[in-house]
Order: C-alpha cells, then structure tokens, then sequence
C-alpha cells in the first residue's frame, strides 16, 4: 500500500527528513511516534504535498503510484487523507459545504458521478450522529469557533464522509478529553478495513491504547530508527525517546 | 470640477483630476484628452440584471433624466433603475428619489455599458422620517468605459439608508456615495464589494456626515483584486460637533491575487464630537495559503478552493443583502467572476 523508501525532505533549506522508509500493507495500522522536532509533521506534510516541504530525495508510493509527482488534490482523490494536527477554521463556508464540495470533487477526479444533495445529507446525518455531533453544527462555517475537541471530531468526520484509503493521523489526541478521545477513536476504527491503511502519528503512547497498532516506528532524527509490535509504544512511555535521540 | 461639467461644457480642463485629494487615485484629467462626442440617442436590447423580480422598471439611455421615483409616505415599493451607455460617445444623466415617512424602496440600480463611453450619473436621494431604503448597485461597465456614478443622500431622523454597491471595474469606474446623517435614531449601512480582473480600475468613495446626535454608521468593504486592476477605497466618516454618541464603524478589506495588482485604501474617521464609538478596520493581503491547502488536502483542485474560499470572503458582505432574489443575482454575479 504505501511504500516509503530513502526519503528525504528539506524545509527553508534545512534538511527534517534524512533517509525514512516505511511500507504499511493494506489493512494494517501503523503507529509513528518520536520526540518533537523528530520531523513527524514533516512527514505528514511531505505525504500529502503541502508547499514549502521539498523533496530531495527518495520515493514516496501508494499501491505503486509515485505520489510525489501528484497535487495535493490529486493525491487526496487517490485516497490520501490527512487528519490535521491543527484544523483550519474556513470563514464563510458552512462545514456542510466544504465537504460537500470536496467529496465531489475527488468523485470528479475519480470519473465518479457527483453526488446528489439528499443522498450527501442523508450520509453526513448518518455519520455526524456517530460521532455525536449535533447536525446543526454543520450548518455553522467549518471549525470557526470549535473547540480543540470539536474540530478533531470535525476532521474525523470528513475522513468518514469522503472514506479514504489511505489515513495519516497527526497528533489527533492533542487537545481531546478522555471521552471526546473514546469518540474519536471508535470512529478511527470504524474505518479499519483490510483494504485501507493508516498512518497513526503521535508523540504519546494514549492514543494506542484505543486505536491498537499492527507496528510502532520511532522516528527520531529524521529517520525512522526502530520498528517493532505495540509492545514497543509501551516501552517508550515508560523509558523514553532519550536513547532513540542519541542513535540518531 | 467635475466630470458632469466637462461633459456639459465639452471642457477637458473642467475634469476632476490628480490635483483633487478626492481624485488622486482616479485622475479622469490625465487619462482624457478629449471628451468623445456627445452619445446620440439609443435603444435598450438587452436584459437588465434585476428583471424578473417584479420591480417597477426605469431605464435611463445615453445620459437624460429619469422619471423621478416618488414613493408616497406609508407605501413600498421595489424599483429598478437602470442607467445604460451605448456606444463610445459621451453623457450624463441624473436621476432623482423621493421616500416618504415611513415608506419603504428597494432600489435595484445598475449601470451597463457596452463601449468606450464617458458616462456620469447624478442621484439625489431623499428620505422622510421613518422611512427605510436599501439600494443595491450593481455596476458592470464595459472595459473600456469611464463610468462615473455620485449619489447624495439626505436622510431624516429614524430613517434608515442600506446600500450594497457591487462592481467589476471598468477603464476607470468610480461609485461615490455622500451621506448626510441627521442622527436622531437614522441608521446607514454602507457596504461595497469589488471584483476586478485584466487592467480593470474601481474606486468606491463615500462620505458620511454625522450632525445629530445618536446616529449609527456601519460600513463594509470588500475586495478581490487580480492581474493588473485596481481597486480605491476611500471612505470617510466625518462626525460634527454636537453629534454626540455616534456609533461609526467602518472595515475594507482586500484580497490581492497577483503581484501586479494594487489596492489603494484611505479609511478617514473626522471626529469633532465626545462620547462617540468609531472604530476602522483595513487589511490588504493575499489568500490564506493554509487554509487554501487545507481545502487541497480534501481533494478540491486549486482553482476550485480558491474560488471556494475567496466567494466566502465577499459573501460575509452580500449576505446582509435584504431583498431576496437581489440577493441570489448578487450571489452568481460574484461567483460568476471569481469562477471565471
């Protein structure tokens, strides 16, 4: 599904990430943790084709298509699917609208037929009452005065709306309470399939015990420098990067 | 000096230029060499933007007065009053309204040229006590026009003024609204929006006068500039001596979407008077890139999330658009332009 290999990646000149390879196989979840500053947004960025974040070297493929040559647009309509780690407040544009708008775009780019407006009501009902989010709320410009924990379920939202393939999860517990954490996460392992990946990008290990990963990476330095089974999340909360920071 | 005389007097040295500080950024006197010959009578063929929403409909052709708009203390009514240039000669026209107390006008204006005419309309707008008008304007000059628009308005105490002027520019286009504000309870909401492409130029002007106490003045200016155009915003709210607890609020913001575009801005606040509220607010920038790559990440291509993003920034202006189907015209006219 996809495979990283050899990448490096440089913002403002200065080289974040230095040789990371990861391959996640289809229907696995892989979890990515490490110190701030190991470059896990960096990674994040580069994935998704966010300006400013330039590859210098290395290959980035989903289902052995070369994503670094796509738009950020096109490699969203492959499947690609970022849950950010800060949402945007978008002025203006009902939550309703925007998703909308995007689902048929990528519907657009796949060849699909847009969909037709009851039938997007109907599924955004569907999935908003999941996750308990008041339906009117979408009514409301997407995340303008949300609080941290509405806006991350906001983002899991138009994860279950647009039903990507492939899911990159930045630091999605920062700023959840315990329960909006349990709400967030079922609605994270609604979409667990043997046909989608995902991405799991955090720096503590409390997210893992609600979405439980195939494997744990740590990257640090750039790099990813371990890899091993969720025991290794364990072992990192109890020990530490410390040692993981002066490998790299 | 003023444009309607040098169109009178067929006159270049009576044209308002960059000598007037009202003028500087729209300088008629330095672009005309000579003012076309006078536009020769027309006939309207084509459609004008508000039709279809039941107003009573007044065209004015090729410069002359309107039939006045007269609406009788206690009525309503919805007029369209369109001022139309055909061909590349030069005109003015005038037109003049008149709302009883506690009458109501939706005025649905609009200018339409074709050429490269010199144009110049003059309105007089005068409201009783009570009485309420909103006036929409909607100008979509040719690229080649010079189209001039300036409106008086004089209102009574408790009487309310809303006006929303939308442009898209012209070789030099300028909208200018003077207020006179008795205070007393009377309420002006003025609020602009301009989109403009290719070497296209607006200016929108306005003057508030505040003479009375209790007076409330709110003003909205939005504007998306691309290419080469130009947008001027000059507004000015002048609170006079005695007009105590005035409320005066007044925002422009602009939207620069290429390198070789300009935007020039002068948010005025004249304040003689205590115990007022004024307060301005201008900002000229670019898109927000975050947010537009937010809308990327979603899978909306980049044009699309442009359009997207910069169609909410305009529609926080013309949803305070009262009529109805005015509202809907004003919705896919902008997007319309910022789609194009």
């Amino acid at each position: 599904m996809l495979k990283v290999t050899d990448l490096h990646a440089a913002v403002d000149g200065k080289e974040i990430l230095k040789g990371l390879s990861l391959d996640v196989p289809a229907g696995e979840v892989h979890a990515i943790m490490g110190p701030n500053g190991a470059g896990k947004s960096t990674l994040s960025y580069v994935l998704t084709g966010r300006e400013g974040y330039e590859v210098t070297a290395g290959s980035a493929s989903l289902d052995g298509e070369d994503l670094l040559a796509l738009a950020p647009d096109e490699r969203a309509a492959r499947g690609v699917f970022l849950s950010f780690q800060y949402p945007l407040e978008i002025p203006g544009v009902p939550a309703l609208t925007f998703i909308r708008t995007a689902l048929n775009a990528q519907r657009r780019a796949r060849g699909e037929d847009e969909i037709a407006a009851p039938a997007f009501l109907k599924l955004a009902r569907e999935k908003a009452a999941a996750l308990r989010i008041d339906f009117d709320m979408l009514k409301r410009s997407l995340n303008v005065g949300f609080s941290g924990g509405e806006k991350k379920r906001m983002e899991i939202l138009q994860m279950a709306i647009l039903s990507p393939r492939f899911l990159i999860l930045d630091e999605t517990d920062s700023g959840l309470d315990i329960d909006a954490l349990r709400i967030v996460s079922d609605g994270v392992n609604a979409l667990r399939a043997p046909e989608r990946g995902m991405l799991v990008i955090t720096h503590y290990q409390r997210l893992l015990d609600y979405i439980k990963p195939d494997r744990v990476h740590v990257l640090a330095g750039g790099r990813i420098v371990a890899s091993g089974g969720p025991e290794l999340a364990r072992e990192l909360e109890a020990r530490g990067y410390e040692r993981y920071e002066a490998a790299a | 000096m003023s444009l309607a005389s040098a169109i009178r007097d067929r006159d270049v040295g009576e044209l308002p230029g960059k000598r007037d500080e009202d003028w500087r950024w729209t300088d008629l006197r330095g672009l005309i060499r000579a003012l076309p010959e006078p536009s020769k009578p027309a006939e309207v063929a084509t459609a004008g933007p508000f039709d279809g929403l039941g107003a009573e409909v007044r065209v004015v052709v090729n410069g002359g007065k309107a039939q006045p708009v007269v609406v009788a203390p206690g009525q309503s009514a919805v007029v369209a009053l369109r001022f139309v240039s055909r061909g590349s000669g030069s005109h003015a026209a005038a037109a003049e309204v008149s709302v009883g107390a506690d009458a109501r006008l939706q005025l649905l204006e609009s200018y339409e040229s074709d050429g490269g005419s010199v144009s110049q309309a003059s309105l007089t707008l005068t409201l009783a006590q009570g009485a309420v008008v909103e006036r929409i304007v909607l100008a979509q000059d040719s690229a080649d026009a010079v189209s001039v628009s300036q409106a008086e308005v004089t209102l009574s105490t408790t009487a309310s003024f809303q006006q929303t002027i939308l442009a898209s520019g012209a070789r030099r286009q300028r909208l200018e609204t003077r207020v006179l504000h008795p205070g007393g309870g009377a309420e002006v909401r003025l609020d602009g929006v301009y989109l403009l492409a290719e070497k296209r130029h607006s200016d929108q002007t306005t003057v508030v006068t505040h003479a009375g106490t209790d007076g409330v003045t709110a003003q909205l200016t939005k504007g998306v500039v691309r290419d080469q155009a130009r947008g001027v915003f000059q507004g000015r709210i002048v609170v006079e001596e005695g007009a105590d607890r005035t409320d005066a609020r007044m925002g422009h913001h602009a939207l620069i979407l290429s390198d070789r575009a300009e935007v020039d801005a002068k948010p005025e606040l004249e304040i003689y008077a205590d115990d007022v509220a004024c307060a301005h607010g201008n900002t000229v920038g670019a898109l927000d890139e975050d947010a537009l790559f937010y809308a990327r990440q979603r899978g909306m291509p980049e044009a699309e999330a442009r359009a997207l993003l910069t169609e909410a920034f305009i529609g926080e202006v013309v949803d305070r658009i009262g009529h109805d189907g005015a509202r809907e015209v004003v919705r896919a006219w902008v997007a319309d332009r910022l789609r194009a």
